[in-house]
């Protein structure tokens, strides 16, 4: 057990702070899930990848820095605590990417990586659709096989800001003859081609950040679809879990708005009683303990370990944790509360409630708390599936 | 960076551990409950015997010399067992107390039998006169008016309190306080007594984590054997969620708890708020474990006749001992806000 970071991790969170502190902007960009956010976050994109710093864990080739998984840490410690605008490319840097890293060929990589990093090609997920949320292996999309391709076929839905996109992935369908899990195949789809129909949806804050994509007979070279065809299930799998794991959402997100909401607290302290007291402190305590529980996922990971069904422990309690931190902020601010960005007069600018209701999310993507929950009961506990 | 237990730590772990699977099966805290503690005695020697007792003291008294963070995983075996006895008393607190400001009598008389695990050390602290296996022990160290006392327990009026965990054997203790029992006066008590209490609170930690994986183990176990509705309780999704509840608690309560052991071994800055929010987090994750546990097991959870009681009641004492969540989140605002 070694808790100090060494001297070339602190001189890495150095030259992170740095950086961040010369460039973060210092007016927060308008929402990245609205079309005039969105070009303004893809700038910032720009700027962070032609500095070195859009995927700093990934390979020099494709515009990383080789960091080890404790500098990524550290870089996104630093991060959040600069108040840098959130990562609109992540559903392709956080989730597409690590399954190209596994799964991909070196033409797949050497083409999409850099422009992926730089915000170039904008990707989004294409998971769900109307009648497979938490059952996706019963979806109904599917790609039929033609001369040195696939036509592609469905409707795909809750596409993070797919309106904005230029691509997707997600699975089709290709062996009409088999069921469930197995005759899937991984494909990445261009958004504005021929037969495809985006219709954003507002979410829950308003914003047009979710997608339906529709699609009819739409052409996929054989070039972009991922490991096998029909293995897809099994390439899908490594991203879902570093979905709900560590890379969507690392500690330091989390103990900057523990820091904020300290800091709200001081400034309303005087309308404030013991029982909020409490909850501010347990919330600075939870964003503690999920640091280290990561540090200890991260340490064996570095050992060559791999987490498996562990990472669903994560996605639960990370985002039950940022659910109580938004509402302990909310009871603080009081009536105040229902002001949101658009007035003038509200606290912050807006940002504790459109973070609430962006945490409300959080127990809902990347697979639903309740089926993480089964996933712990039978593949780490080991109970009986039926 | 590195967050893991090292070979030689999970080494001793593992010793620890066949120790008290042999010899401390729920049996054995169930005849403590009835007052029969020759088990109990048996598994204390066998303990030091593999050097686990003597651990904090130095080499030159006979000790390994170990640190906070090695004690943490076998005193995290000693919770799982549900161990009865003042082993955080007299490893984590009693020992490096002893050594480190006991007289030469003092030392003479009590270090060497505590370290051979011939004399078992219980500590009072001013703010808790009732201390766990008190009778049974054999010297008391203890801080009264800021100033540390050593005193045989012969010395020591010990007057029973019930506990609702039978095992802890509770008594108030008093005694005269006069010079001769006086620790020595050179070196910084105060200081040194304040250094026990976060060894108490941390070690108490340790074992609350060993109470939640066994109540956690016990519940899981039960869920797959008992059936009902013709399939095992388990394969419902009611009982399977409470269980992963209760497997998130316990899982995020131990980093916490390494950390404040590390700082602690390491005398890192802060490391009393690392402790706070180890014993929190671990406090809470016993109490909520214990609580689920009790629910899946059903009816039979809620009778004596079952082992679980033991555990849970001891989650619910030591849950509080040593600082409770309310006195730990007070220091942790104090450092916060």
């Amino acid at each position: 057990m070694d808790l100090n970071f060494t001297d070339s991790e602190n001189a890495f969170r150095e030259e992170c702070r740095t950086w961040l502190e010369a460039n973060v902007p210092r007016d927060s960009l308008a929402s990245g899930d609205t079309r005039d956010g969105y070009a303004l976050h893809l700038q910032w994109e720009h700027q962070l990848f032609d500095a070195g710093w859009a995927a700093v864990s990934w390979p020099k080739q494709y515009g990383g820095r080789e960091a080890t998984l404790f500098e990524w840490l550290i870089f996104e410690e630093e991060y959040y605590r600069a108040g840098a605008p959130s990562r609109v490319t992540q559903n392709g840097i956080f989730l597409l990417a690590p399954t190209l890293f596994e799964f991909g060929t070196d033409e797949q990589k050497e083409r999409i990586l850099r422009p992926m990093a730089r915000g170039d090609v904008s990707w989004g997920q294409a998971w769900s659709e109307p009648n497979a949320g938490s059952d996706l292996a019963s979806l109904k999309s599917t790609a039929r096989r033609v001369d040195s391709g696939w036509r592609l076929s469905g409707q795909k839905t809750w596409s993070t800001r797919a309106v904005f996109c230029d691509m997707a992935y997600g699975l089709f369908r290709t062996d009409p003859e088999q069921a469930r899990h197995r005759g899937l195949t991984y494909f990445m789809f261009p958004l504005h081609a021929e037969g495809v129909t985006v219709r954003g949806v507002d979410r829950l804050d308003g914003d047009e950040g979710f997608a339906e994509i529709f699609l009819d007979e739409v052409f996929v070279p054989d070039s972009d679809i991922i490991g096998e065809a029909n293995q897809g299930w099994k390439v899908a799998m490594a991203t879902t879990s570093s979905e709900r794991g560590l890379s969507l959402r690392s500690p330091g997100r989390f103990m900057a708005t523990a820091s904020r909401l300290v800091d709200l607290y001081h400034r309303y302290r005087d309308r404030s009683d013991p029982v909020l007291r409490d909850q501010v402190i347990q919330a600075w305590m939870d964003a503690q303990a999920y640091r280290w529980f990561t540090f200890q996922t991260v340490t064996r990971m570095t050992n060559g370990e791999s987490i498996g069904p562990d990472s669903s422990m994560n996605k639960v309690f990370w985002s039950e944790m940022d659910v109580r931190t938004h509402e302990t902020a909310l009871a603080i601010i009081g009536d105040a509360l229902e002001l949101d960005e658009g007035s003038a007069s509200a606290v912050d600018a807006g940002h504790w409630m459109k973070g609430f209701q962006f945490a409300l999310a959080g127990p809902i993507y990347a697979g639903t708390n309740e089926i993480q929950r089964n996933i712990i009961a039978e593949r780490v506990l080991g109970l009986p599936r039926k | 960076m590195r967050f893991a237990f090292n070979d030689d730590q999970k080494m001793l772990r593992d010793t620890v551990r066949e120790v008290l699977q042999r010899e401390c099966a729920p049996e054995v805290v169930r005849a403590a409950w009835e007052g029969r503690a020759q088990g109990v005695r048996a598994v204390w020697g066998t303990l030091a015997e593999t050097g686990v007792i003597g651990m904090t003291a130095s080499e030159e008294a006979g000790g390994m010399g170990m640190s906070e963070l090695d004690l943490l995983l076998p005193l995290e075996e000693t919770g799982y067992a549900a161990l009865p006895g003042p082993i955080v008393d007299t490893v984590a607190v009693g020992i490096p107390l002893l050594e480190a400001a006991g007289s030469d009598a003092q030392k003479e008389q009590w270090l060497g039998p505590a370290v051979a695990g011939e004399a078992r050390v219980v500590v009072s602290f001013e703010d808790r006169p009732i201390v766990p296996y008190a009778a049974s022990a054999d010297v008391l160290i203890a801080e009264r008016g800021g100033a540390a006392y050593c005193v045989p327990i012969t010395e020591v009026s010990v007057s029973p309190e019930q506990s609702v965990d039978r095992a802890r054997e509770l008594g108030r203790v008093s005694f005269e306080l006069s010079a001769g029992y006086r620790m020595r006066e050179d070196v910084n008590a105060a200081a040194l007594l304040a250094l026990g209490r976060e060894r108490a609170a941390l070690g108490t930690a340790a074992q609350l984590i060993g109470l939640c994986r066994r109540m956690l183990d016990m519940a899981v176990q039960y869920a797959k054997d008992r059936e009902q509705f013709g399939k095992p309780i388990g394969a419902q999704q009611a009982i399977k969620h409470r269980l992963a509840n209760a497997l998130i608690e316990q899982e995020f309560a131990r980093p916490p708890v390494y950390r404040a052991g590390w700082s602690m071994a390491t005398s890192a800055r802060d490391a009393e708020v690392d402790v706070s929010l180890a014993k929190i987090y671990a406090g809470q994750a016993a109490k909520f474990v214990a609580k689920e546990a009790l629910q899946v097991h059903g009816a039979i959870g809620y009778t004596i006749e079952c082992d679980l009681h033991m555990w849970m009641k001891r989650a619910w004492a030591l849950a509080a001992a040593h600082g409770d969540a309310a006195h730990h989140r007070e220091r942790i605002g104090r450092y916060i806000l």
